[in-house]
């Protein structure tokens, strides 16, 4: 059964969610299934059922999440691809757990690959988050 | 430029005018420019436009792969130009070669080709602005000052925005480039400065839109099935259960594109959808045909190396004073080897590119770092003319010199032409991890020789490499086979980086030999000089362990005062060591390493480490000083550098390729383990104050991020490494 990330990108146009290794090894295509991360290519789309969808698109369109001013303050992204997963990975880590320790965002955020090595900068802009 | 490349075209749009110079331009070239200039906006030359509501739009020639590019241009222009930050946006320069001349970046280099030319570029749109206001005033130009989007007369304090000057500023005669005023560095408001990139806000938001992103109507979508054994070829294949596949719209064979192109070849699925041609992909029968039984492996190609540096070296590509001789004579030789395998670039956006191919004409979109070059490449291809090849060049998600290649462009293009629609052609990851052009495996012999008092007298570095000039040939780098001999090439491909200078030695020899791969081979952040940094600053390393001095201190003896180069890495050196707290105590199994650098930019970097007991290595803390020049970013330059470090760390601590029977071994992030944010160290970047013109940074970071780590090893554990990446099992306690 297609992959909930080809739905949203080819049939959807949702072009936010990326593609990375199609195994769940990367973390690119995170997505909300009711606020929980998960990894949309490995995620059938027929297993999705009722549960509600949230890509980056939808995340926080105003761009008000404390985690996207967060992002902003600390200038996290340079090539750009794996940061909407990274912010649907780590707006999931805060859900759970508004006040992470280090060794609580690495744990969380270990799926999500940054080849630029964007790594220490996310890191602190979780934890700019979670003092906001 | 005279009064003839003034050109002034009539109303595009009810609002304004559009008016505009083009700097070293053809007629037909500005024409075309202004052609594809659909907005009403005022063209203040090819870099720049101010619309009547004062918005500036800055076209950038370099491409944005995360290095900050679209920001260090807007930057320049905008200092010279005299605007507010906020008014700006950037665009992506198009393809017109004879306007733009620069649609590409390699080596670091952009910082340092775009510093003073779009200055210029902001400063000769001041100068016009300026001019314009005078004359509308009646008044002295020398009166008529640039301040913040505005033209002030400064005895009457009388004001006109620059949107409303820029229609009557076109019709000035330009400055030349060359003959503008440029501020003084004393003077700089943006230059100097982390200002905010200009990219964050679509990159956090989900609508930056890299080449996968790219969406045509009509069109397809399309995987290739290469052959996965280099210089293979495609035998039989059976698509009949794939073509019964809903959704399927074509299986065709593509053939391998050898010299200059470097495509493996082998068979295109063309569907309504990316999902439906890979699954469509997987029904392929397919026999693939080896070339002539090519069984290359991982220990052959340490046996070759092995041979290569114990026998006669095919090139000596650097000799000064007689090392040999010196060797002979030294009281004490040393000697060690050290092993770099193939590393992948693994950008996380797989390669990919879109194709239109239509009867006199090809549109491309591609996440690229040379889109001129696939303008170029394409329209050879096809016979058609370069000015009927478009290229828009997106996005990159991570390129590292993987982009620099345009194989994946010319794939797509043999894809494409087979279809009347647009195809975009992506790359599983497995198929970019194993149809890179990797990092090249490298071998190195480096003997040294040391006189009755302990002074370095002599050093000997041999290279076996399989070489990256080999793989580019007849490309624009290499353009016959003599050219594999020239000194410069191989210099700056295969051994950059290798010798001992600043270092005062007066005896060294570098020499080089090409081992033989199939396995395609190219440029990978910081190219040679990641694996010659690793073998010299930590040969280095052994010698002041051998001789028992300090690691910081003898590197310093290496570097005497009165010489301006080594001056500048002693400061370096010096400020690195002491903001890392060198000589600090550390706890058991706990080591600080240092290795530096000289070039344009000079840098060293201190790594602490600590070593489990299990052998595992965790990289606590990397100190970084930089001498780039003026850092025109401050922010950028050192996310540049933490990138770079954690990106010299996947090669220094977790991952590699290997190749068996042919292919490459790895296929995805399980087996090719790039650094995850766990093993990423805190790092901290000291950036030397200098008014001196920029240098690059791009691939500082990985440069000597290898033999720090592993000098800190040895400092923690008295056991060396000399091969990458670190086994574990060397450092275990048992």
């Amino acid at each position: 059964m297609t992959p909930l990330l080809w739905v949203l990108r080819d049939a959807l146009g949702l072009t936010g969610t990326k593609f990375g290794c199609g195994m769940g090894l990367c973390g690119a295509c995170t997505v909300h299934l009711d606020g929980i991360a998960v990894r949309s290519c490995v995620t059938p789309v027929g297993s999705v059922g009722s549960k509600a969808v949230t890509t980056i698109e939808g995340f926080s369109k105003d761009m008000s999440h404390p985690l996207l001013r967060a992002w902003l303050d600390e200038q996290v992204p340079q090539c750009g691809y794996c940061q909407s997963g990274q912010i649907m990975q780590a707006a999931s880590l805060l859900a759970a757990n508004p006040h992470p320790t280090q060794n609580d965002i690495d744990t969380a955020m270990s799926g999500n690959i940054c080849r630029c090595g964007t790594y220490q900068r996310i890191r602190r802009a979780i934890a700019r988050a979670a003092a906001s | 430029m005279d009064r003839r490349d003034f050109i002034e075209i009539g109303a595009k749009a009810s609002a304004s005018l559009l008016l505009g110079f083009y700097w070293h331009t053809s007629k037909a070239a500005r024409d075309e420019l202004i052609a594809n200039d659909s907005s009403a906006t005022h063209v203040l030359n090819a870099w720049l436009r101010i619309s009547s509501d004062n918005r500036i739009t800055i076209l950038a020639e370099k491409p944005e792969l995360g290095q900050g590019s679209w920001t260090y241009s807007a930057m320049m222009v905008a200092e010279e130009l005299e605007v507010d930050w906020s008014t700006i946006r950037v665009e992506q320069a198009p393809t017109i070669p004879s306007v733009y001349q620069g649609l590409h970046t390699s080596g670091s280099g952009g910082v340092a080709a775009c510093y003073r030319q779009l200055r210029a570029v902001g400063a000769q749109a001041r100068e016009m602005l300026r001019a314009a206001a005078a004359a509308h005033w009646k008044r002295s130009i020398d009166e008529c000052l640039a301040e913040n989007g505005t033209i002030v007369h400064s005895p009457t304090s009388r004001r006109m925005s620059y949107g409303e000057l820029a229609a009557a500023a076109s019709r000035v005669a330009p400055p030349g480039l060359n003959d503008v005023p440029l501020k003084a560095v004393a003077d700089f408001r943006y230059i100097g400065q982390p200002l905010l990139r200009v990219d964050t806000r679509s990159k956090i938001s989900g609508c930056a839109r890299f080449g996968i992103d790219v969406r045509v109507p009509t069109m397809l979508f399309a995987v290739v099935a290469r052959c996965p054994y280099f210089g293979g070829r495609l035998g039989h294949f059976d698509a009949a259960t794939a073509r019964s596949l809903p959704g399927v719209r074509a299986i065709f064979p593509i053939e391998p594109l050898a010299r200059r192109y470097n495509t493996a070849g082998g068979v295109a699925v063309v569907a309504d959808s990316t999902w439906v041609a890979m699954q469509a992909r997987t029904m392929l029968d397919i026999r693939w045909q080896r070339s002539q039984k090519n069984l290359e492996n991982a220990a052959s190609l340490h046996r070759l190396a092995v041979a290569s540096v114990s026998g006669p070296a095919t090139y000596k590509a650097l000799d000064r004073g007689n090392a040999m001789a010196a060797l002979t004579a030294a009281a004490r030789r040393l000697q060690a080897d050290y092993e770099t395998p193939f590393q992948a670039h693994a950008t996380l956006e797989p390669m990919n590119t879109t194709v239109h191919v239509r009867t006199d004409t090809i549109e491309v979109w591609s996440p690229t770092q040379f889109a001129d070059e696939i303008q170029a490449e394409i329209a050879v291809l096809s016979g058609l003319s370069s000015d009927q090849v478009i290229v828009h060049t997106t996005f990159s998600g991570g390129s590292f010199g993987r982009r620099y290649q345009w194989d994946y462009a010319a794939e797509a293009w043999q894809v494409a032409r087979q279809m009347r629609q647009p195809v975009q052609l992506l790359w599983s990851r497995e198929d970019d991890m194993q149809h890179d052009f990797y990092r090249p495996y490298n071998y190195q012999r480096v003997s040294a020789g040391l006189d009755a008092a302990g002074r370095l007298t002599a050093w000997q570095t041999r290279i076996a490499t399989t070489s990256i000039a080999e793989t580019n040939l007849y490309t624009g780098y290499v353009e016959s086979p003599a050219a594999l001999r020239d000194p410069a090439t191989i210099a700056a491909l295969e051994w950059y980086g290798a010798d001992l200078a600043p270092y005062d030695v007066p005896n060294v020899c570098i020499e080089y030999s090409p081992i033989a791969s199939t396995v395609p081979r190219s440029w990978w952040r910081s190219v040679a000089s990641s694996y010659t940094a690793f073998a010299k600053e930590c040969f280095i390393d052994e010698l002041a362990h051998a001789l028992g001095r300090d690691p910081v201190e003898y590197r310093l003896s290496l570097l005497p005062e009165h010489d301006a180069a080594a001056r500048r890495l002693r400061h370096v050196l010096q400020l690195t060591a002491a903001k890392a707290g060198w000589g600090d105590p550390l706890p058991s199994r706990h080591g600080r390493g240092i290795a530096c650098r000289y070039g344009d930019t000079v840098s060293a970097e201190v790594a602490e480490v600590s070593v489990l007991e299990d052998g595992s290595v965790q990289v606590v803390r990397v100190t970084s000083g930089v001498d780039c020049g003026i850092a025109v970013n401050p922010d950028g330059v050192r996310a540049m550098v933490e990138g770079g470090i954690n990106f010299g760390l996947t090669a220094t601590l977790t991952a590699a390729i290997t190749v068996e029977d042919g292919c490459v071994k790895q296929s995805n992030f399980h087996d090719y383990q790039v650094l995850r944010i766990g093993q990423a160290p805190e790092i901290d970047v000291w950036i030397v104050p200098s008014v001196e013109d920029p240098s690059g940074v791009g691939e500082l970071g990985v440069m000597t991020i290898a033999p720090a780590v592993v000098n800190a090893i040895f400092a923690a554990t008295g056991i060396r490494v000399r091969r990458l990446p670190v086994e574990r099992s060397l450092l275990q306690r048992t």
